[in-house]
């Protein structure tokens, strides 16, 4: 084989402490395919990303393996030998474009430095032919005066093509694509995974497509590794991994990735991937595995081939799926359904600039409502606008019948105790010097719950988010991301609030993670008749959540409606290119 | 590590005898013992000094006022300015501008400076003295925590405080507060340093409270022109200032590197 590239038994270890990062890890990616590397994040598929440039980063060292680009061996390279390959024959296009690029050049003086650097063509008039080339096979302007812009003045697609550019400059052999369109909206992804599927099979480069992403391997690769807890547990065709999972772990990705076509629901995943150094011996996944036996803890197990090109290494190596609720068909809303929250006219302005124009809805008792949108469509601000944190708007916004004041402090103590908000970002919400117990327990002090009261409703509302009781004496840095966001809700949930304002809730999570806590939000909507704003940019996730969806973008409302008839027959010109823009697993496979 | 430990030998060594030192010191500190400048005096442990009291006896009764003074200064200086910079830093907009820039006209004076104009004005009472070092500190200590803590108030759990209606002086205290405290030891630290010096350069300037008592910095002025016939006098506090700044100053570089995380990992044996 001429091109390509081969990985083999490749282990990298903690420098300190000798401790695995990742090990026994093996694939081939011939020339003209990719291959999707995917698992949550921690599982050490990043760290896999950089052995294939012979790099590691700072604490961890390559210590064992081979990876060969075309009939080089990478790993036997001494390091100025490495130097001139990466950016040459491999390159690399990593996750921030924006951090990526250098914010004082100019970006036709990156990409010329790029080719300099590898003594790329004859003289400076060739090097300019290949600039224009490049900037043409990325489908980006490559004259003089676009050549002379800063980063800043493009857009995160454009920075992101120019990323791509850059790797594509000295007409690589091997290129690692790491999360590449993490952040990107929907549509600037599609461009970005179709110019990387263009570019990737005319040149006939070996792609390692790095994500988390699943819909987004089944839209670009032709064959997917999945890595758990530093390794590789199943490596096969899209379809294999996908119809015919073998691996159990495999098996739960697929069945916790919320999919635009797809017509079931998701199916979460309780505990957390060990770290290195706390791995069990043998199968790594035994301690969440429902199948797991004896045979399972006695070693790491070795390869099963259960079909052409599809590998597992699990014991009870089987093909098949997860069984998976079917997803409710809306039942419509009823006419006489009281309102928990409505808003009327809602604009909003950050420093006199307007973001939000005179949006109008109601949130119905026991109702998810979802509100979507792209990054800038107004969506959070709205939100904020609901909670009392944002100050800076007119309208009206109702609890009930009773009219809001703009800010949180001017409204009385059951106006806030009713609306309750949990946050993003899990690992920014909960305060780090305070024990889970006293966070959750806030919201009945204000209330003035005795202490007694106050104890009981904490130990029940934990259990009632699927952690025990004896969490309430932990901090925030002994729990999981996906345990932190359980314990945001628990802290919402604790004095029974009329409206739960969830804004992007589970993007800071993984995709089993995160249908855990769309399991829990539904059980939650069933028990206790919640009514609750589901903000969020993931369209594919409002269909397994939300009752009624309402689209944003600039800052208007262009679409609303029951949540499967929005996304299944769209009627405005926006959500039907945001639908058709969102990669799926359903529509790759079909 | 090795670094931190020894400045705490040396404050501590210092602070004890500060402290302790009158307890044990063989005379008062304003006892006449034979002619002034003297090396050698029967009784004595290093002569007398520029007036013929105990040098050994001044020293040791020497550090309590500048420590005490040092310490309660740099108490309130720090008091203010922590209170102040987190709340300008909760509040921004209008209030954090006017608490922020009438900081920044306070610090425009050289600290030393401001503090001669003020007792000299006023005349060198120890309240006076504390009350101007802990003003001139107040800026500095604001400048510092506002930092610490702008990232903090911009965290969600403020977010999620402030939208379930606590109360301004509880958010502070109870939420941005125990976030920004390895800011606040490591710059309070940096001012009790600072604040020694200044204390003893007021007092080598003959600022202190009570003229006739003894005090490190005052025994540098009275006994610098007698250097050559009776050197301990001079040499002995100047000594006792110059390790008790440097003693603070490692531990302050050492609380800071802890709270960087520099030497994380690096300790284990």
């Amino acid at each position: 084989m001429s091109g390509g590239l081969i990985v083999q038994g490749l282990r990298v270890d903690v420098e300190a402490t000798g401790q695995d990062v990742v090990d026994e890890v093996s694939f081939a990616v011939p020339a003209g395919r990719v291959l999707g590397l995917v698992g949550e994040s921690g599982s050490g598929k990043t760290t896999v990303g950089l052995a294939v440039l012979g790099h590691a980063r700072r604490g961890v060292c390559i210590v064992g393996g081979t990876v060969r680009c075309g009939t080089t061996d990478v790993l036997a390279l001494g390091e100025p030998d490495r130097r001139a390959l990466r950016g040459g024959r491999v390159s690399y296009v990593p996750q921030d474009p924006a951090s990526a690029l250098n914010p004082a050049l100019r970006i036709g003086v990156q990409l010329r430095e790029v080719l300099e650097a590898h003594d790329f063509g004859k003289s400076a008039a060739a090097r300019e032919v290949r600039l224009a080339e490049m900037m043409a096979e990325v489908l980006l302007p490559g004259d003089a005066d676009y050549l002379a812009r800063y980063p800043h003045q493009l857009s995160g697609g454009q920075q992101q093509r120019v990323g791509l550019a850059m790797a594509f400059a000295c007409r690589p052999s091997v290129l690692v694509l790491d999360e590449p369109t993490t952040g990107l909206d929907v549509t600037t992804q599609a461009h970005v995974l179709e110019t990387v599927r263009d570019l990737t099979r005319r040149h006939g480069v070996a792609a390692l497509y790095i994500t988390h992403d699943l819909a987004v391997v089944a839209d670009l690769a032709d064959e997917v590794a999945v890595m758990y807890a530093g390794r590789v547990v199943e490596h096969g065709s899209v379809r294999d991994i996908f119809v015919a999972s073998a691996h159990p772990y495999t098996r739960h990705l697929v069945a916790a990735a919320p999919d635009i076509a797809g017509r079931e629901g998701l199916v979460g995943l309780v505990g957390r991937a060990p770290a290195p150094g706390r791995r069990p011996t043998g199968c790594a996944f035994a301690p969440r595995c429902s199948l797991a036996t004896d045979a399972c803890r006695d070693g790491f197990p070795a390869v099963t081939r259960t079909g052409a090109g599809h590998d597992v290494r699990c014991v009870h190596a089987r093909p098949g799926a997860l069984s998976r609720p079917a997803l409710g068909s809306a039942t419509g809303r009823s006419a006489d359904a009281e309102s928990a929250l409505s808003v009327e006219g809602l604009s909003a302005s950050y420093t006199g600039v307007p973001v939000v124009h005179d949006v109008s809805f109601e949130l119905l008792r026991g109702e998810c409502l979802a509100v979507v949108g792209e990054s800038g469509s107004g969506k959070t601000t709205v939100s904020r606008c609901i909670g009392g944190l944002h100050k800076e708007w007119v309208g009206s916004v109702k609890l009930g019948w009773a009219v809001l004041a703009r800010d949180a402090r001017a409204r009385a103590l059951q106006q806030r105790l009713g609306i309750q908000y949990v946050f993003q970002n899990p690992y920014g919400s909960l305060n780090p010097r305070r024990t889970v117990g006293a966070t959750v327990r806030r919201p009945l002090v204000l209330a003035g719950v005795d202490d007694s009261t106050a104890d009981r409703i904490v130990a029940e509302t934990l259990e009632r988010v699927a952690l025990t009781a004896s969490y309430a004496n932990r901090y925030p840095d002994q729990l999981s991301g996906g345990e932190r966001q359980r314990v945001a809700i628990a802290r919402a949930l604790a004095h029974r609030p009329d409206v739960l304002v969830c804004d992007e809730i589970t993007s800071a999570l993984d995709v089993v993670v995160q249908a855990a806590i769309v399991e829990l939000l539904a059980a939650l909507r069933r028990d206790l008749g919640l009514s609750m704003l589901f903000i969020t940019h993931n369209l594919p996730l409002v269909r397994s959540i939300a009752d009624s969806v309402v689209v944003m973008s600039e800052g208007r409302i262009v679409e609303r409606g029951p949540a499967a008839r929005v996304i299944d027959d769209p009627r405005e010109e926006y959500t039907r290119r945001l639908i058709s823009d969102t990669p799926s697993i359903v529509r790759a496979l079909a | 590590m090795g670094r931190t430990r020894f400045g705490l030998a040396l404050t501590g060594l210092l602070a004890l005898t500060a402290v302790f030192g009158p307890f044990v010191a063989p005379y008062g500190p304003t006892d006449f013992i034979d002619l002034p400048s003297t090396r050698e005096v029967p009784g004595t442990l290093l002569g007398t000094d520029y007036f013929g009291q105990d040098v050994w006896s001044r020293f040791l009764h020497g550090g309590r006022e500048i420590l005490l003074l040092a310490l309660v200064a740099t108490g309130l200086g720090i008091l203010l300015g922590a209170t102040l910079g987190m709340y300008a830093a909760y509040r921004r907009g209008r209030t954090d501008e006017m608490i922020m820039r009438s900081l920044d006209v306070v610090l425009s004076f050289p600290q030393v400076l401001l503090s001669l104009v003020v007792i000299a004005m006023f005349g060198p009472s120890a309240w006076l003295i504390v009350l101007t070092v802990a003003l001139s500190t107040t800026p500095r200590v604001a400048r510092i925590i506002r930092g610490a803590a702008i990232s903090v108030v911009e965290s969600d759990f403020v977010a999620a405080a402030d939208a379930l209606g606590e109360s301004r002086r509880r958010i502070i205290g109870a939420e941005v507060l125990p976030n920004v405290t390895a800011a606040l030891l490591v710059e309070a630290n940096l001012r009790l340093t600072y604040a020694i010096g200044l204390i003893a350069s007021l007092a080598f300037l003959g600022f202190v409270p009570n003229p006739n008592a003894a005090n490190w910095g005052l025994m540098v002025q009275e006994n610098r022109l007698s250097l050559g016939e009776q050197p301990w006098g001079t040499l002995l506090p100047t000594l006792a200032i110059a390790l008790l700044t440097i003693g603070t100053g490692l531990i302050g570089d050492g609380l800071s590197r802890a709270a960087a995380g520099i030497d994380r990992g690096r300790a284990q044996d």
